[in-house]
């Protein structure tokens, strides 16, 4: 057995701490080692976007980064984009719009398009295509997708 | 009213919040063990040795398994028994199984599985159409023809003929969650096996016949795919017997999920087509004889490839009404994959051979393409209760308005919708619009096109047309709904759910939708062929229309009114004078000992059909579309894009308008990746090279057309079906044939001569269309 290595992290806010392979990815740490299964293997190879999340701010694919790297870091992943009870705006809008069917890339799509509003609250769709062009979608042909987080990003401007 | 309306997915909240569970997310007891598959490395050949030493000294590996190990059924197979789980000294693709590894984690499970050292005696694979052609190789015994009228005759009296050559590609199903299974060992040797499948009875069938147990013993519970697109309605056998033996030999829980490099490199696809076709027509664009000949790839066993090439060769006519015709298909075994379902099975491939005959005869006539389509059409659909279309007794001829499978298309509404969406897209604006661009830019050139949809609704394996499903009702008035339907994410679940409610008169949120399990509903039909709603509606309401005039019959003695004169509606029940809320109704029939629970069943009226002969009624109705795409091409690159979409679908009166819409989008988009960026490439040696997301491109986000434009067109089934709807999950898919017709529209622009564009239209083929526009050849 390899020898594992100690990790000290925060995921969502928490601190977390864990053991990992030293070739064991991010991915399978969170979700095999802290039982946050929303971030999901779709390739393996950073091509879908499935397993996206945040590390200090951050977007990546969670399936090319090792979990040894985590240490000291910021994770942000789908289980942390809903407040206590209350769903995120962008969440409310996707299920409002119809903008998922599976249910498999819609995880990593919120990470990211939560990461494009903190940067961006005023992306033109243009914008919001090509930053998410690396979160494959095999349902829904990405519309519904495009005009729930254009109507997520109105929402929040208004709030703010 | 709960039908008819707009409600969201039922498991949205789950999907945003990362809380859905697949397969792979359920928790596993700790000592849960992972599977990965040894692949073959040649395409065709011998197995003289294998040394699994250093598989089996490997870290984390507790057990290999080879095709000697199986203690009974070694067949994965749908149909034939043709597919062992391992294979049995003989290989027949590059990525066959060849033995199993059982580790304690996935990785140590896939590095072990690339560690044994298999000899073999290689023998040529068998890759290409004429390859298999010059050694015979295919599936039946030759090829399967059907006509109607005399093709022959009536190709030499035409005024004028074409002939062409066709290819069109294959198609990765890329469901975002891969295969995946979990199997758990039970008491008495009894298995309980979660599986991501579109046919959990099948899988239950696989799994009882490998474990050597009836099908009692094992149970199959499926909550949801993540996505399936018929990749999941045999190519999920493998694993579910995998995972079961290995259950069985260790005791322990076992998981095996493909990384998709091995997902891809496994599991079958759509089937590639080649068509030759050869037609006669007048001067108006009038077709008058019909020649096709089919060549399909079908990999290296049967699986569904026989009812796949059947559908091809039913969707021949799409929405012509064509006089005289020939189809001959041969359904060619290789070297490859097993090819198998994938939305639309076979009738995308069928149809596209038309709309490409469409394209190709206008341009002969200098018509526009549109104008032909039009004169081809079925005759248009009378009143609601039009009466059939009196027969004609011409001799050898076909009947007209008759499919060249001899069924009455009673239901034609492509006339209709095609002028409104010829309206609402502005087609002759944008045609001349598109004319003037070509005519004043030389290197982008501008494409457009109108294609329409007629598809056909039914298993044509008949016996399959039929569901059940199970329904309680209990005491404080909540319905826990079962049926044989599974969920992929298309929103079968709530559309059955909603017809349960309406029953009930009670809110969707009463009702409880629960997990495809085969304890719950034998005996199922795969989720396939569009038919989930319609067929597991049905059932669904045929159990809750039981329980509710069981309640009727009790509130009736209270109420002092007849049974049928009591009501369902607004979540409450009201006989007589008397008014109660369904749990108050629950309650009280609970307590006059009236039975809640019931199952309901459901068979699809009016089929037969016989595929020898090629004739009869295989679809209870078709279901209709059309799509406008507009293109542009840079003629010095080939590069292109989608720039504007248009559809009007027809999905009778819609259960779920949101949902249906989210089919709608999906599948055109899903069809014009087809036919455009996909492109699956095998070398010489038969190994799949574009194996990952990297190679094989699907539709990103970037690609979604600047306008996109989606409606449903207004039109109540005139067959009985549940509430009137229509089945919305494949016919959307051949809307994406509109996005190759405007390539080959733009590719015109460049030349001359015909472009005979194939797909899928990469760069690389726009590039030698416009070539052969330019230059003819």
């Amino acid at each position: 057995m390899s020898n594992k290595i100690h990790v000290s992290t925060k995921v969502n806010g928490d601190a977390v701490e864990f053991l990992c392979d030293p070739r064991e990815t991010l991915l399978d740490v969170l979700r095999d080692r802290l039982n946050l299964t929303g971030a999901k293997e779709g390739c393996g190879t950073g091509d879908c976007g499935a397993c996206s999340v945040t590390v200090d701010g951050r977007l990546i694919c969670s399936c090319l980064m090792l979990g040894a790297e985590a240490e000291g870091k910021e994770i942000g992943t789908i289980e942390g984009v809903a407040e206590g009870g209350e769903l995120h705006p962008l969440q409310r809008k996707f299920i409002e719009h119809a903008a998922l069917q599976c249910g498999v890339c819609t995880p990593g799509i919120l990470v990211a398009a939560k990461n494009l509003l903190e940067k961006n609250p005023d992306p033109t769709e243009e914008q919001v295509r090509y930053w998410l062009a690396g979160n494959l979608c095999r349902c829904t042909g990405y519309d519904k997708i495009i005009r729930a987080v254009l109507d997520a990003a109105e929402e929040m401007r208004g709030a703010a | 009213m709960s039908v008819h309306r707009s409600l969201g997915h039922d498991s949205g909240t789950l999907h945003v919040t990362g809380a859905a569970r697949y397969v792979d997310d359920i928790p596993t007891p700790s000592n849960t063990l992972h599977l990965a598959f040894g692949l073959a490395g040649i395409a065709a050949g011998r197995i003289t040795g294998m040394d699994l030493s250093d598989v089996a000294s490997a870290e984390g590996v507790i057990a290999v398994l080879t095709a000697d190990d199986l203690p009974f059924a070694n067949d994965v197979s749908p149909s034939v028994h043709d597919e062992p789980l391992l294979s049995d000294g003989t290989i027949h693709y590059l990525g066959q199984p060849l033995f199993l590894v059982i580790a304690t984690s996935q990785l140590y499970a896939r590095k072990a599985a690339r560690l044994g050292k298999i000899s073999v005696q290689e023998t040529p694979p068998i890759l290409t159409v004429e390859d298999a052609l010059a050694a015979d190789s295919r599936f039946e015994g030759g090829p399967v023809v059907w006509s109607a009228g005399d093709a022959k005759t009536a190709m030499k009296a035409s005024p004028h003929t074409v002939e062409g050559r066709f290819e069109v590609g294959g198609q990765e199903h890329f469901y975002l969650e891969g295969q995946s299974s979990l199997a758990l060992p039970q008491e008495n040797g009894d298995m309980v096996v979660h599986c991501s499948t579109q046919h959990p009875s099948e899988i239950q069938h696989k799994v009882a016949d490998a474990l050597g147990l009836p099908m009692h013993a094992v149970r199959v519970e499926t909550r949801r795919m993540g996505g399936g697109f018929g990749g999941k309605e045999s190519q999920g056998n493998a694993l579910a017997v995998a995972c079961a033996l290995a259950a069985r030999a260790t005791g322990r829980p076992c998981k095996m999920r493909y990384d998709r490099d091995d997902d891809m490199m496994i599991t079958g696809k759509r089937h590639d087509i080649r068509i030759y076709y050869r037609v006669g027509f007048d001067k108006s664009g009038r077709l008058q004889a019909v020649d096709f000949k089919h060549f399909l790839r079908c990999g290296w066993a049967q699986d569904l490839s026989l009812p796949v090439a059947d559908r091809a060769m039913l969707h021949a006519d799409n929405a012509y009404d064509l006089p005289d015709i020939r189809i001959e298909s041969h359904r060619l075994k290789t070297n490859h994959q097993s090819a198998t379902a994938f939305r639309g099975f076979g009738g995308p491939q069928g149809m596209i051979g038309i709309e490409r005959v469409m394209d190709h005869v206008a341009h002969e006539l200098g018509m526009d393409p549109l104008a032909v389509r039009r004169a081809n059409y079925y005759s248009e659909a009378g009143g609601p209760s039009a009466p059939p279309h009196p027969p004609e007794d011409i001799f050898r001829q076909k009947k007209k308005n008759r499919t060249p499978y001899g069924m009455e298309v009673t239901d034609f509404v492509l006339g209709a919708l095609t002028d409104k969406l010829e309206g609402s897209s502005g087609y002759q604006a944008r045609r001349a619009a598109v004319a003037e661009w070509n005519a004043t830019h030389e290197v982008l050139k501008r494409g457009l096109a109108l294609t329409p949809v007629k598809f056909g609704i039914s298993f044509t394996l008949t016996h399959l047309n039929q569901a059940g499903a199970l329904v309680h009702v209990y005491q404080d008035g909540s319905v826990m709904l079962n049926h044989g339907g599974t969920e992929m994410g298309q929103g079968l679940f709530l559309k059955v759910a909603q017809v349960a409610a309406e029953v009930f008169g009670i809110g969707v949120a009463q009702v409880k939708i629960t997990a495809t399990d085969t304890a719950k509903v034998p005996n199922t039909s795969a989720t396939a062929a569009s038919s989930g709603s319609d067929l597991n509606g049905m059932a669904v309401r045929a159990a809750c229309q039981t329980i509710r005039d069981r309640i009727a019959a009790h509130m009736a003695q209270s109420g002092h009114c007849a049974p049928d004169e009591v009501t369902f509606a607004g979540g409450q029940v009201r006989a007589g004078q008397k008014q109660v809320s369904f749990a108050q109704a629950a309650q009280s029939a609970y307590q006059a000992r009236v039975s809640l629970s019931s199952t309901g069943f459901y068979k699809t009226p009016d089929l037969q059909w016989d595929r020898v002969k090629g004739k009869g009624r295989p679809f209870y109705y078709f279901a209709y579309g059309a799509a406008v795409t507009e293109v542009v091409i840079d003629t010095l690159t080939g590069e292109n894009r989608i720039l504007r979409a248009d559809i009007l679908h027809d999905a009778g009166r819609s259960l779920n308008p949101a949902l249906d819409i989210g089919q709608i989008e999906g599948g055109y988009v899903q069809g014009a990746g087809w036919l455009t960026t996909e492109e699956l490439v095998w070398d010489g040696q038969g190994r799949l090279r574009t194996h990952a997301p990297s190679t094989y491109k699907i539709p990103a986000c970037s690609d979604r057309p600047d306008v996109f434009n989606v409606d449903l067109f207004d039109n109540e089934n005139r067959e009985n079906t549940i509430h009137r709807s229509k089945a919305v999950g494949e016919p959307p898919f051949m809307l994406g044939i509109s996005a190759l017709m405007a390539l080959s529209d733009a590719c015109a622009a460049c030349g001359p001569h015909y472009p005979g564009l194939d797909g899928p239209a990469t760069p690389e083929r726009v590039l030698a269309a416009v070539r052969r526009a330019r230059d003819g050849i």
